[in-house]
Formats: structure tokens, sequence, C-alpha cells
């Protein structure tokens, strides 16, 4: 385990139905926050009205700098990406209305950004995969950004039952974009989503990805979070019959200046279905921050559920900070399995001295540690060009830190919790 | 034999940090190993041998606070960790470290790579890696798997022997790689220690609790480590006094001297 020595939990909570619905509220106005309330009960609609404009204070927006969104977060949008595509055969675009999309049975929006998305982006761009088709090439998407005026768009993609898709969405450039990507798979499906943030260092993405996931079906979401000032990226699954397997992913590097978040939400509704989420990320620099808050419901009719969830940070540099938070909330006994782990750790001296007493320079040994950190996540991405081209960038990331210093600190003092 | 290769500790004093302040843990090691011969260091626990070992190789946590060393008159101390194991020093760990995500393949390469400063021959390389493999008796399947990850105690040694024939070291220090191993497990690390010696006439200096491994590889010298320096030296017959006898009458001697 890259960090063993270092793990240290995080904010972890375990709750179960009859806990939380008996949150001690001078507990929670201690903490300065909203209540904690179970996930089933987090507002989730087509109507703006539903989604007052966030102060911070609430439990989905505490550790989002929402100040600094307030034009992401208006109603109105006057800007524009550029959309660059590449189909394979058989896979078509086209645009359709929001109320087609919501008949397409797509997960309503569960945030302010999302609900602005959804009804201000002037319609859908529908990617229609066909039943039975199975791609040999990814569904490629780039979403390119050229000023600061805030863009609402909303991406839904429709798999039809037996098929098998690679969808790969890439954000460049400078943008505020809210962004809704809503994937609806057929029975026996499998479906994979790679979404790439390789923004410029002022953007602000705020995005949602739901997936409703077909009976017998899989579908992985790969979220990977290099660029961008302010990022956020919401992974939603819920399952639309039983024996689904879900997996969420994501691998971010946030430098100093960039607040990268991550959320995920495995709403398991459905009897004998498998989630598996794990998040990594490294930070370096001052003022790097990440979140991860992983909230995994286990309703009662979701019985045989397997699920577990995981998320790693590597601190690499003195002042970054990285908020850890698995939410399990269990609402029946009958299940396979149920599981969490969390911590952020230090970079390991102790392996550095290794790699290096082989001959091993010290930059090279930490991009080989780095590496090897991401190693277990990157190999779930279904595209070796794909791959290799995500290992090159998170390389080029690594390549910008500022090593100049040898650490001299103690192999016994490198633990570190980050809240 | 090969060329002649020294390394030359010379009043050798290095402390640690604690929470009061720095610690003195060797007090003036002054230690020659040469080309060809196998020096065995045997001493109590606690007395520095790691240390010792570590600060040779350039482990951040020791601070250097008097005396030189240097391989082949070159100033060891001025290099860094890395620089000092292309110089031609190995260290087969104590506690061999593990890096989840990097394979040994792939560490063995980079690591060749560095030390030669080009990458090996492909063909050849994979034929040497498999058969030093071979001569230590680890299942070809380690190459795939992670640095030390999951390793037991034994094959972690056998790895850092593994790396010593492969990076074909100048002098290479041994800290108690016989820890830990069961008879057969000992034969096959020592035998490759002496292919070793007998390749490349590979300077050793040994680290170790027991004589036992003394009898798979011979030493030349053996010195006596007792609270931070060397208390006696002699040939192979100390090693048996200290097998008899043990440490006990170094313990009040010349240790509270200074
Ligand atoms: N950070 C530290 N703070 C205080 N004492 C330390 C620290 N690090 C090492 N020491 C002490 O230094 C001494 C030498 O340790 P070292 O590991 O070199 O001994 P050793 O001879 O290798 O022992 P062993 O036979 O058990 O391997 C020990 O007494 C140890 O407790
Ligand atoms: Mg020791």
């Amino acid at each position: 385990m890259p960090v063993a020595d270092t793990l240290v939990d995080t904010d972890a909570s375990v709750t179960d139905a009859s806990r939380t619905t008996h949150v001690d509220p001078q507990t929670a106005s201690a903490a300065g926050f909203v209540p904690q309330q179970s996930r089933a009960e987090r507002a989730a609609s087509f109507d703006i009205g539903a989604f007052p404009l966030p102060s911070g204070r609430e439990e989905e927006w505490r550790f989002t700098p929402v100040k600094k969104l307030a034009a992401l977060l208006a109603e109105g949008a006057t800007g524009h990406l550029d959309w660059t595509t590449s189909l394979p055969e058989g896979v078509t675009t086209s645009t359709i209305s929001a109320g087609e999309a919501r008949d397409l049975g797509i997960l309503p929006p569960q945030d302010r950004a999302a609900v602005l998305a959804a009804a201000s982006a002037g319609g859908a761009v529908l990617v229609d995969v066909p039943a039975e088709a199975e791609l040999t090439e990814p569904v490629r998407i780039r979403l390119d950004g050229s000023g600061s005026d805030p863009v609402h768009a909303h991406v839904v993609v429709r798999a039809g039952r037996f098929s098998k898709a690679v969808v790969v969405v890439e954000h460049a450039g400078s943008a505020r974009v809210s962004e809704l990507l809503s994937v609806v798979t057929g029975d026996g499906s499998d479906v994979t989503v790679v979404s790439v943030q390789r923004w410029a260092d002022d953007a602000q993405h705020l995005a949602q990805h739901d997936a409703l996931v077909g009976r017998d079906a899989r579908f992985t979401h790969v979220s990977v979070t290099l660029g961008g000032a302010v990022v956020r990226v919401n992974a939603n699954v819920r399952y639309a019959g039983p024996g689904a397997d879900a997996t969420l992913l994501g691998v971010y590097f946030a430098d100093a200046g960039q607040h990268l978040e991550h959320r995920s939400f495995v709403d398991h509704n459905a009897p004998h279905c498998k989630s598996r989420v794990t998040y990594k990320g490294v930070l370096q620099g001052e003022t790097a921050r990440t979140v991860w808050v992983g909230d995994v419901l286990i309703r009662a009719e979701a019985e045989g559920t397997d699920t577990y969830e995981l998320n790693r940070n590597l601190v690499l540099t003195d002042g970054a900070r990285a908020d850890s938070v698995p939410n399990l909330e269990i609402e029946t006994g009958e299940i396979e399995g149920a599981g969490h782990a969390s911590a952020t750790g230090r970079f390991d001296d102790l392996q550095l001295f290794y790699l290096q007493a082989r001959g091993i320079p010290e930059d090279e040994a930490k991009r080989l540690v780095v590496r090897g950190f991401f190693v277990d996540v990157i190999r779930e991405i279904p595209l070796a060009d794909l791959r290799d081209e995500i290992t090159a960038a998170i390389e080029e990331e690594l390549a910008t830190t500022d090593y100049a210093a040898p650490i001299q600190q103690t192999p016994s003092q490198h633990a570190s919790k980050e809240n | 034999m090969s060329t002649q290769h020294t390394l030359e500790i010379k009043g050798l004093t290095v402390s640690v940090e604690t929470e009061d302040g720095p610690k003195e843990i060797l007090r003036g090691v002054d230690l020659t190993v040469k080309s060809g011969e196998t020096h065995a260091i045997m001493g109590p626990n606690g007395s520095g041998k790691s240390t010792l070992a570590y600060s040779v190789a350039g482990h951040p946590k020791y601070t250097v606070t008097g005396g030189t060393v240097t391989l082949d008159g070159e100033d060891v101390l001025a290099m860094s960790v890395d620089e000092r194991a292309r110089a031609g020093l190995f260290l087969a760990m104590q506690y061999p470290v593990e890096v989840p995500g990097v394979t040994v393949s792939n560490f063995l390469r980079t690591a060749k790579t560095a030390v030669d400063g080009e990458a090996p021959k492909l063909r050849t390389w994979v034929k040497d890696v498999k058969t030093a493999m071979g001569n230590l008796k680890m299942d070809p399947a380690f190459a795939e798997r992670s640095v030390n990850e999951g390793f037991s105690g034994g094959e972690k040694k056998r790895h850092e022997i593994l790396q010593m024939e492969l990076l074909q070291p100048k002098i290479a220090i041994l800290d108690e790689t016989d820890s830990g191993l069961d008879v057969d497990a000992l034969k096959i690390v020592s035998e490759g220690v002496n292919r070793a010696k007998d390749a490349s006439g590979l300077g050793v200096l040994l680290i170790t609790h027991y004589t036992r491994i003394l009898r798979y590889i011979k030493p030349d010298f053996v010195h006596v480590f007792v609270d931070g320096k060397i208390v006696e030296e002699g040939g192979p017959e100390l090693a048996d006094r200290l097998e008899e006898e043990g440490y006990d009458r170094y313990a009040t001697v010349p240790a509270v001297q200074a």
C-alpha cells in the first residue's frame, strides 16, 4: 500500500438509516453546517426553484469556494464552447429538447449548477449508440473554451442494449462551465465514460455526470482532473435493474491555486448490484486543494449489494490540503459486502531512499513512485492510447514540481493528517 | 580478479536527530574494505551497525558530524544517495522497502540503466535477469509483482541479492541479510554473494548477529562493534569466540571511555 505507514482516516462516517434521522442539532450547529441528512433526502429535481443560490454552508457545497463561482451559479449563460467530435461508425449525434432529454429517463440534477445546465443549455446534444453496436474506436468529444462568459452544456449519451462503447470527453482552454452529462445504458451493455479535465489555469468547471445503468450492464466512469482553477466533478450512479456493475474512478493532480473536487454517489436502489469507487490524487504546492466525498446508499430493496470505495491522496509538499469523506449508509442487512477506506499521506521518503540507493536519480524516483501510486486506477482505463496519454499528462504535471530542496525529513515523521 | 577498489571509512562520527536534540550513535569508526575482501561486523542490538550502513549509503536521517568516507579516493559523503550507488556502492537493507505499483522488472531495468549510464541490451538483459532469478530460486512471477510488496522476509532478502548481482557494485554492505532466513534460503543467498565475489571481485561488508552465515561466506576479517565503534578486530576465529562468549566482556570496557 502506497501510504501504508501513514494511513490516516479522515472524517470518515458510517451511518445507518436509524442514526441519520437523529442528528444532534447541537453538534450540527457547532460544526457550522446544515445538519447531515440521509443522501436519499437530498434534492434532485429539474426545477431551478429547488436549488437556491448556495451559501457554502450546505452539505453539498461546504468544501467548494462558492463565492468565486457566482457567475456560474447565476441564471443566464452567454458564453460558448467549441465542440469537436469524432464518431465511430454507427454512432450519431443530434440535438434534443430539455423535455426530450428528460423523457429518456436521465437522472435529475442534484445541485444548482446541474439544474442550470439542464434548464438553460437550450436542449441537449444526444450521442446515440445503437443496440448491439460494439465500438472498436472511442466516441471522442472535445470541448474547448476561450473566454470567461458562463456556459451551460448538457450532453446525453444513450447506449442501447448489449452495446459496448467508450466515450471520451475532453475539456481544455479557458472557460466557466456548468455541465450535465447524462448517460442511460441499456440492459447488458458495457459503457465507459472518461472525462478529462485539462483546462487552463483560470477555468471553472462544475459538472454532474450521471448514469442510469441497465440491468446486468457494466458502467465505468473515469475522471481525470489535471487543469483548471476550480473543478468539481460529481459522478452519480443509479441502477435500472438488478445484476449491474458500476465502477467510478478518478485521478487528480492539484498544483498551487487549484481546487479540484470529486464527489460520487452510488445509489444502490436495486438488488445484486456491485459498485467500486476508487479515487486517487496527488497534491503539490502551497495552496493545492482537493476534496473527495464518496456517498454510497444501500437502500432496503438493494439486497445482495457489494460495494467498496477508496480514496488515497499523496501530498508532495507542505501547505497542500486534501479532504476525504466517505459516507456509507446501509438500510439492509442482506448485503454481500460494504466497505470504505480513506488515507492521506506524505510522500514516502523511505521509498525514495530505496530507489535512489539503487542509483535512480531523485526526479526519476519520484516519477516512479507517483506512477506506481496511480497505476491501479490507470490500468482500468480501457484504451492503451488513452492510458499513455493520461500517464504522460500526469508526468508533465510532475515535471513542473519544484524539487529544488532535497527532502530532509526523517522517515519516521512523514505521517500527516490533512484536516 | 578485476580492478582493485577501496572503501575507506575514517573516524566516522554520526548522530541522529531526537526530541532531546542530536544523539551520537557512531563514535569514530575506522574501517577499510577492498575488492575481494569480506569483512564481518558483529555486535549487539542497537550498537549502531545499521547506522554505519545507512550513513555510508547516504540516508538523510543520519547526520555525519565528523570523519571521512572515500571510495577509490573520491569523497562519498559529498555525493547524493543515487550518486553513491552509481559510484559502485550497494546496500542490501535489513528492512527492504515496499514500492507499490512499481514492478520488479521495471525497477531492475531502471536501476541498471541508471548505474550503467545506458539502457542494457534488451535480449541479454532479459536473459541475465532470468538466470539470476533462477540461481536465487525466485519464481519468474516476481518480475511482474510490485517491488517488495507482500514479499516474505526471505523473499525480500533474495530480492536484495538479486539486485546486487545484476547491478554489479564494487563494494556491497549487507545489513543482516541472513536474519529471518531458514537454512536453505541462507545457502541460496550465500551462494549469490559468493558468485558476485567470484565474478567481479566484490568487496563485502557483512553485518550480522550470528556466525551461521559465516559458514557459507568466509570472512577475511571480523570486527566487533559495540556502542558505536569497533572494539576488537581479528580473523575468522574471533567469530567463533563471539559465538561462545557473546558480547558481555565488551559491555563494560571501552564503551564508556569517552
Ligand atoms: N531517531 C532516533 N532517536 C533515538 N535513537 C535512535 C534513533 N534512530 C536510531 N536510534 C538509536 O541508534 C542506535 C543504533 O541503531 P542501529 O539501528 O544502527 O543499531 P543496530 O546495531 O543495527 O541494531 P540491530 O542489531 O537491532 O539491527 C539504537 O540504540 C537506536 O535506538
Ligand atoms: Mg540493524
